[in-house]
């Protein structure tokens, strides 16, 4: 099964938390747009930092 | 488009524009980077801050202060509170900012001192020779933009990359980071005077709601939530829940969202020819998530070590041991024994936190600063403290 990292950019508020957490150097905050990397391990790890929820692993 | 310089600086906040504006001072040639369009905003921050440690810093101006208050009220789960005054608890809170203003007034004067500051300026990766920095590639406004510089400065913020570049695991754990929200509310029965918080479990897990006025019923409302007890969205879903109850009608004008390190001190903060500063060094209180003034304070530090090293001639990371040496001496202290509460915090139940509130219910604390608090807390509450009695003396 492929999981991806999804994220809803209408909900994200470019803070940069997901960024801090990322083991992996896979999220990039570009001033208001977060951009995954193909280096992302789909950990979750992210997304349970999120205080808005704008981002998901989907399977 | 190239350009050479003395000391790169990534970040525009309070860490880089103190240490842009002292590097400055000394004579180097400054470049200080920012990615937004606007310094300052969106803002991620509750905007409290320690009145007498920023005026050591920075000369206070009216622009830039939304409230000052009188102290600190803190409310246990089950409602009864205490009171602190601003002299005596201090440190933390006495001034709520404007930060939007504030930040931009900092960058002001990194500019005054005659650092170059360019802003849609995005750092993205360091320029290296022979495997050692030598500055930073970025974008400016879409293009391309190499900067040549000895020494660079991570004061990034809470997604620094410059330490990862330099090869710095600076990645926080999901213990060691809160997720936070916060609406500016306005409402009339705001408490213009103290700045209030809130613990609880169901309120904050982990963390705590915080009420900072500032002025003319209007506050910060926020909450903080440690990342292991979180779930996706969590912050914001309990925020809401916490101002309904406290605020029925209380009208949002503002969001904010962020991510609060709480990380006590990193293992390195250094590299050959890379200083991390602020928020980037996770230089954060990790009880309070209190960052601006560390952040100013070791600012300050970096500006200073960059300009002996460059004069030394070494900006190895041995020639910038010194700021290393400087920060744990001082900030990195603070962060440990406060790391240690932290840990200690977190365990615990509403009961406990009742109890303890509780205990200080008859006892005088209006004079008694944090430390003087603790000692009677520990006295009345030996058992439930006792893993943190060698912080107690
Ligand atoms: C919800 C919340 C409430 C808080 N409340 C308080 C409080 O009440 N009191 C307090 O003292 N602290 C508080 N803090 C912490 C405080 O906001 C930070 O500690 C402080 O802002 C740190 O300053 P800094 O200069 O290190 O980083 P920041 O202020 O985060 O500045 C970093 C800057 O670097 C820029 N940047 C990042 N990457 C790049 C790049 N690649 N290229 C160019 N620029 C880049 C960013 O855009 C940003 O402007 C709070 C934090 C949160 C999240
Ligand atoms: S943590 Fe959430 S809101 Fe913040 S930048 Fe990442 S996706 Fe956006
Ligand atoms: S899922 Fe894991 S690896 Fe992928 S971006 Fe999120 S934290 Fe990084």
């Amino acid at each position: 099964m492929i999981f991806l990292l999804t994220i809803n950019r209408y909900k994200c508020c470019y803070c940069g938390a997901c960024v801090g957490v990322c083991p992996a150097c896979a999220l990039e905050l570009a001033e208001t747009m977060i951009e995954v990397a193909a280096d992302c391990k789909e950990c979750g790890i992210c997304t349970r930092i999120c205080p808005v929820g704008a981002l998901e692993v989907k399977a | 488009m190239s350009m050479k310089c003395d000391l790169v600086v990534v970040g525009a906040g309070p860490g880089g524009s103190m240490t842009a504006k002292t590097a400055a001072q000394a004579g180097l040639k400054v470049v200080l980077l920012e990615k937004r369009q606007e310094i300052g905003d969106p803002v991620r921050c509750a905007e409290g801050v320690g009145k007498r440690a920023l005026c050591e810093m920075v000369k206070p101006e009216p622009e830039w202060i939304a409230a000052e208050v009188k102290g600190a009220k803190i409310y246990a789960p089950d409602g009864t509170s205490i009171v602190m005054s601003e002299d005596k608890s201090g440190s933390e809170v006495g001034y709520v900012l404007e930060r939007k203003v504030f930040d931009r007034a900092l960058a002001m004067q990194a500019a005054e001192a005659g650092a170059k500051v360019m802003v849609k300026t995005r750092a993205l990766g360091l320029l290296k020779k022979d495997g050692v920095p030598c500055g930073v590639s970025a974008m400016r406004v879409g293009e391309p933009l190499q900067i040549e510089a000895p020494i660079v400065i991570g004061a990034d913020g809470v997604e620094s990359k410059v330490g990862r570049w330099a090869g710095i695991d600076t990645a926080l754990k999901l213990k060691d980071m809160e997720t936070c929200a916060q609406f500016l509310v306005q409402d009339n029965t705001i408490d213009d005077e103290y700045t209030e918080f809130f613990l609880g479990n169901s309120i904050a897990p982990a963390g705590y709601a915080w009420a900072f006025p500032k002025g003319e019923k209007l506050a910060n409302v926020g909450l903080g939530v440690l990342g292991t007890r979180s779930k996706p969205g969590e912050a914001t879903r309990l925020l809401k829940d916490f101002v309904k109850a406290r605020y029925p009608n209380g009208k949002v004008l503002e969001m904010v969202v962020g991510g609060d390190p709480c990380a006590g001190q990193i293992e390195s903060t250094t590299s050959d020819g890379v200083m991390l500063v602020g928020d980037a060094a996770r230089q954060t209180d990790p009880l309070t998530g209190g960052g601006i003034l560390s952040a100013m304070q070791a600012g300050i530090m970096a500006g200073e070590v960059a300009s002996k090293a460059l004069t030394a001639g070494d900006v190895s990371k041995a020639g910038l041991k010194e700021y290393e040496d400087r920060w744990r001496e001082d900030i990195g202290k603070h962060l440990t024994r406060s790391y240690e509460f932290k840990e200690f915090f977190v365990k615990m139940t509403d009961d406990d936190l009742n109890q303890l509130l509780g205990s200080l219910k008859k006892e005088d604390i209006s004079k008694m600063d944090l430390r003087g608090m603790l000692r009677v807390l520990f006295r009345l509450n030996p058992k439930l403290l006792w893993e943190l009695r060698h912080l107690v003396v």
